[in-house]
């Protein structure tokens, strides 16, 4: 019989380091999925502070004034257009005219230079998006933007993860409302959505492109 | 021990591994350097990539066959129709820009009780009083265009198809406030006097 090298003990060491190992490569793969998905990473459900205090849920809530009279190249453009200081002023030169939350808008107006907003959906560079074609084949700004009428200050509602872009890609019936309800904020869709999604689907000519190019292009 | 050709190969991976972590550290693709709209620009002294329209551009898109059509003028007068055909579809049009651009002020029925003026801005004359059902279309077309009194200029949110067909909305609004039941067709006649219990 030989001279053993090693003690008994090493079976359980080598077994310990090697299934451990493992764990630990694993575990950092799904640590770094988690870092990932968390709102750390997506911003996702993060209240975005503003040179201006600015509420929507005053605005488009409570005083239900429309997406588009803000918002306003939203059925025309990629971009959904970003009101200029003047629009502000429409009113805010007589309602709230001394309000010190409406000093940013004042000193905009003053000094001619523009609001500088914090983007709140900031997609990044190689992704191409267009707000005109979700908009005129039956998306509602509710379906991406959220319950936007019940937020104070804004937050980026989904992941916008590209799983979550090719879900509705994927499955546009799921989510299609009517064109006269795409601005409604209090449109609750049917209990039947699948039928009316596709009856929608069939009607705007819907035909969602899921290949990379599609939006990567 | 590996042998020499092993150790390289360790190496040459390694390598790549690094390599492909520090790129994985860039943003490059993330914000490529273009202007995205409304971005800001250091090259242009006001600071915002966006350049102001040259005075009195026009829209390729917005190409219109008689000039009365973007004045609403003609011979420096408020013309007296709607200078683009006029269907459902077209006042349907305006009802829906009315609904978007006017009402927060002069109100889904067009009498200046909106929901800004409810909130103490100042009440803008009724579409239903006579000097305003005797004006001419162009009027409120210009007042789109150029504003009026303390409502400023519309131009840059409405475009000029729209204005018309916000302006031959304003008409109908007008026509359905000083209705007699004579002008209803008469196969409607009895439903609307069915539900006109509560109605003014």
């Amino acid at each position: 019989m030989g001279m053993q090298v090693f003690h008994r003990s090493t079976n359980v060491i080598s077994r310990v380091t090697i299934f451990g190992g493992l764990f630990a490569v694993v575990g950092a793969l799904f640590l770094l999925a988690a870092i990932n998905r968390s709102p750390w990473a997506t911003r996702q459900g993060i209240a975005r502070e503003q040179p201006v205090q600015f509420s929507h849920r005053h605005h488009a809530g409570e005083l239900g004034i429309d997406c588009r009279y803000c918002h306003t190249t939203v059925e025309d453009l990629a971009y959904a257009g970003m009101p200029t200081t003047q629009t502000c002023m429409t009113c805010h030169v007589q309602i709230w005219s001394d309000s010190e939350f409406l000093e940013p808008v004042r000193a905009s107006w003053r000094d001619e230079k523009p609001i500088r907003w914090i983007k709140v959906y900031d997609l990044p560079g190689y992704v191409y998006f267009d707000h005109s074609v979700h908009v005129n084949k039956g998306v509602g700004c509710q379906s991406c933007h959220g319950d936007v009428d019940d937020m104070n200050v804004l937050w980026q509602n989904p992941s916008l993860h590209m799983e979550w872009c090719l879900g509705c890609h994927r499955e546009p019936e799921q989510h299609l409302r009517p064109r006269d309800q795409v601005f409604s904020m209090s449109y609750h869709p049917p209990a039947d959505q699948l039928s009316l999604g596709l009856q929608l689907l069939a009607e705007y000519d819907v035909r969602p492109r899921t290949e990379c190019g599609a939006c990567h292009r | 021990m590996l042998s020499p050709r092993a150790r390289q190969a360790w190496r040459r991976g390694l390598f790549v591994c690094a390599a492909l972590l520090a790129v994985g550290c860039r943003n490059d693709m993330q914000d490529q350097p273009r202007y995205e709209p409304n971005s800001p620009s250091q090259f242009f002294p006001d600071g915002t990539s966006v350049r102001p329209l040259v005075e009195g551009v026009v829209s390729r898109s917005e190409r219109f066959e008689s000039p009365e059509i973007e004045t609403g003028l003609i011979d420096g007068k408020p013309i007296d129709r709607v200078p683009l055909p006029v269907d459902l579809a077209f006042l349907e049009r305006g009802r829906q820009r009315y609904g978007i651009y006017c009402t927060p002020c002069h109100g889904g029925l067009g009498d200046g009780d909106g929901m800004i003026v409810q909130r103490g801005y100042r009440r803008p004359p009724s579409f239903h009083e006579e000097r305003l059902r005797s004006m001419p279309d162009g009027h409120f077309y210009d007042v789109i265009v150029r504003g009026f009194g303390v409502m400023p200029s519309y131009r840059a949110q409405v475009r000029t198809n729209d204005r018309w067909a916000i302006v031959a909305y304003i008409r109908a609004l007008q026509l359905s406030q000083n209705a007699s039941l004579d002008d209803v067709p008469e196969a409607e006649r009895g439903t609307l006097q069915a539900s006109a219990g509560g109605a003014r």
